[in-house]
């Protein structure tokens, strides 16, 4: 089990930075590209120490998807960065046409992605990505969790041969995952095995998961809990294992409910042996300016959302 | 192969026959068998307007990429000859998809810097419609390319002044497109597009005028539907399929083509 005593925090967009400048230093073929947001990305490193492989798109990001399309076609690895509504949304054609059709090895790496890029509001707090980009064929889609797990998914998408979507975000968060993690694309991680309910959470909320697990633990309840860092390819296997003991799940994304993680379990859920879920996730709604704590809590996305979405679907399941 | 499966868009090809042979034939330097999709050390091309797949293809077939016969396959299920160019199915010679417009540029773009950072000294040739410089992106990647040098890029415009609604100058008028370009940092070559010779000397002064600090454009002046009297200068023929009694005609005015499409 994780402890709830951790003091590091990190934004995961930093351990992008980390991960780009490392891979960088490790691979010539890498090459970066980004739209007028260096250092919101934190890019600044590897443009300093690879000026040459280091492309500013402006704010363009039509242009810049398709640039990377064409760099792959050339035998690079391109990484695109910009804000997490200007990687999908904007540019969804060009992803689809240039990038997803072409099977081009574009890494899309996406920042400020959910509630918690806060005060800027609802213009910039995309909350339909992951369900743009799962939709895509050809398509891997990854959100991780912390710092940790965001530098490890960074280098392991590059030795994925194919379009990959990374979703991280802006606000520091704990650390808690290992520093020298090997990342496996498609593969849960289970946090802590338990036995009354699933939680399965990915991104910003696993932190969020742990503070409910031991709240829930604390009153009686054996909680599973589950990280999803790969959205798709999804680790069916584990969640079929785990919902097989568990009997009921409890999904948690800072994402809107429509399309996705908590809808794509259900699918796999419905296709084999149904269970009763419950989502953690906005419903059907935009964001606004905010805290990012404010924002979680005030959107259904806070620890006690978690420990009461858990009530709810254990009493479904007994019911 | 449009009248065989009464699909697919005759005008805009026929229109660019003398580029693509031109190209193809006398202008860039490729392997076609084994295709290399990273074209390394190799000329690219890029056909952004994608929906003229028909003289792309046929020119693909006769550069010795694939079999003259699968032309027949065009448009038909299970053919590696979609509608619009595509990588999915392996036809050699693509290396993007295209025919959602505007994108072609962006990625050409690319191309040509991924040959700088290879030291590929060989050169990247894209087509575009003039219609299709109604999208946005293609502006981005015009601004992009001057500002950074691409200079081992050729754009080709193939301005035939005609799209689906009717001509570009009573749909959005391209005015001055020379001096758009210009402002915007690329050198500007004129050449006519219906014209063989004319064609090749336009490409080779493009070559010439490669590789000097900025991004070179020909702005190509074609005929839709060239080379056959009932398609020419008319926008009706972009994306509609002849007849027999028109397809007979068609290359009865066209004698060399005959059993070859």
């Amino acid at each position: 089990m994780v402890t709830l005593d951790i003091t590091e925090k990190k934004d995961t967009r930093s351990g992008f930075g980390a991960g780009l400048l490392e891979l960088g230093r490790n691979n010539s073929e890498v090459v970066a590209l980004c739209a007028d947001l260096t250092g919101s990305l934190k890019m600044d490193a590897f443009k300093k120490e690879f000026p040459e492989r280091f492309f500013q798109a402006g704010i363009a990001e039509a242009n810049m998807i398709g640039m990377a399309a064409g760099l792959a076609t050339g035998g690079k690895i391109p990484f695109t960065g910009t804000f997490a509504n200007f990687s999908t949304g904007r540019v969804y054609d060009q992803i689809r046409q240039s990038v997803a059709y072409s099977e081009k090895n574009v890494k899309i790496c996406a920042s400020h992605a959910g509630l918690t890029l806060g005060e800027d509001g609802a213009t910039h707090q995309i909350l339909e990505d992951l369900g743009m980009m799962k939709m895509l064929p050809n398509m891997v889609v990854i959100n991780p969790c912390d710092y940790n797990q965001t530098k490890a998914a960074t280098i392991a998408i590059a030795a994925h041969h194919g379009p990959v979507y990374l979703r991280f975000g802006r606000p520091k968060w704990p650390v808690f995952t290992d520093p020298n993690q090997k990342f496996e694309i498609g593969k849960a991680w289970t946090i802590q095995e338990g036995t009354d309910v699933t939680i399965i959470a990915t991104g910003h909320l696993v932190w969020k998961s742990i503070e409910a697990a031991h709240a829930l633990a604390a009153a009686g309840i054996s909680v599973e809990l589950i990280n999803i860092h790969t959205i798709k390819p999804l680790d069916e296997e584990a969640v079929l294992r785990s919902v097989a003991k568990t009997g009921c799940v409890v999904t948690a994304e800072e994402h809107q409910r429509n399309g996705g993680l908590g809808e794509s379990i259900c699918g796999l859920l419905s296709r084999n042996k149904p269970a009763p879920v419950e989502f953690v996730a906005v419903n059907d709604s935009f964001g606004e300016s905010g805290t990012p704590e404010e924002l979680l809590d005030k959107y259904g996305l806070g620890t006690q959302n978690i420990v009461d979405a858990v009530h709810k679907v254990i009493a479904r399941k007994n019911g | 192969m449009v009248h065989n499966v009464q699909s697919g868009h005759p005008g805009g090809s026929l229109g660019c026959a003398e580029f693509f042979t031109v190209l193809y034939h006398r202008i860039m330097e490729y392997t076609p068998k084994p295709f290399s999709m990273e074209g390394k050390n190799e000329d690219v091309f890029i056909l952004s307007n994608g929906h003229i797949s028909p003289v792309f293809y046929s020119t693909l077939a006769h550069a010795g990429f694939f079999d003259k016969e699968e032309l027949n396959t065009f448009r038909k299920i299970d053919s590696r000859l979609q509608g619009h160019p595509a990588t999915e199915e392996g036809l050699p010679g693509i290396r993007v998809a295209t025919g959602s417009l505007g994108q072609g540029l962006s990625v050409a773009v690319g191309i040509a810097l991924s040959k700088k950072l290879n030291n590929d000294p060989k050169s990247v040739f894209v087509l575009m419609g003039d219609g299709e410089l109604e999208e946005g992106q293609n502006w981005e990647a015009i601004m992009f390319a001057a500002h950074n040098k691409v200079d081992n890029l050729i754009a080709t415009v193939d301005f035939n002044g005609q799209q689906i609604d009717g001509s570009t100058e009573e749909i959005m008028g391209l005015t001055e497109l020379r001096s758009k370009f210009e402002a915007f940092g690329w050198y500007v070559l004129d050449m006519k597009g219906n014209d063989i010779d004319a064609v090749y000397h336009g490409l080779v002064s493009a070559m010439d005028e490669s590789r000097q600090g900025r991004p070179v454009v020909i702005l190509m002046k074609t005929e839709m539907g060239h080379g056959v009297d009932f398609m020419m200068g008319s926008h009706e023929w972009h994306g509609i399929a002849p007849n027999d009694e028109q397809l007979a005609s068609a290359l009865a005015q066209n004698p060399e083509t005959l059993g070859d499409y």
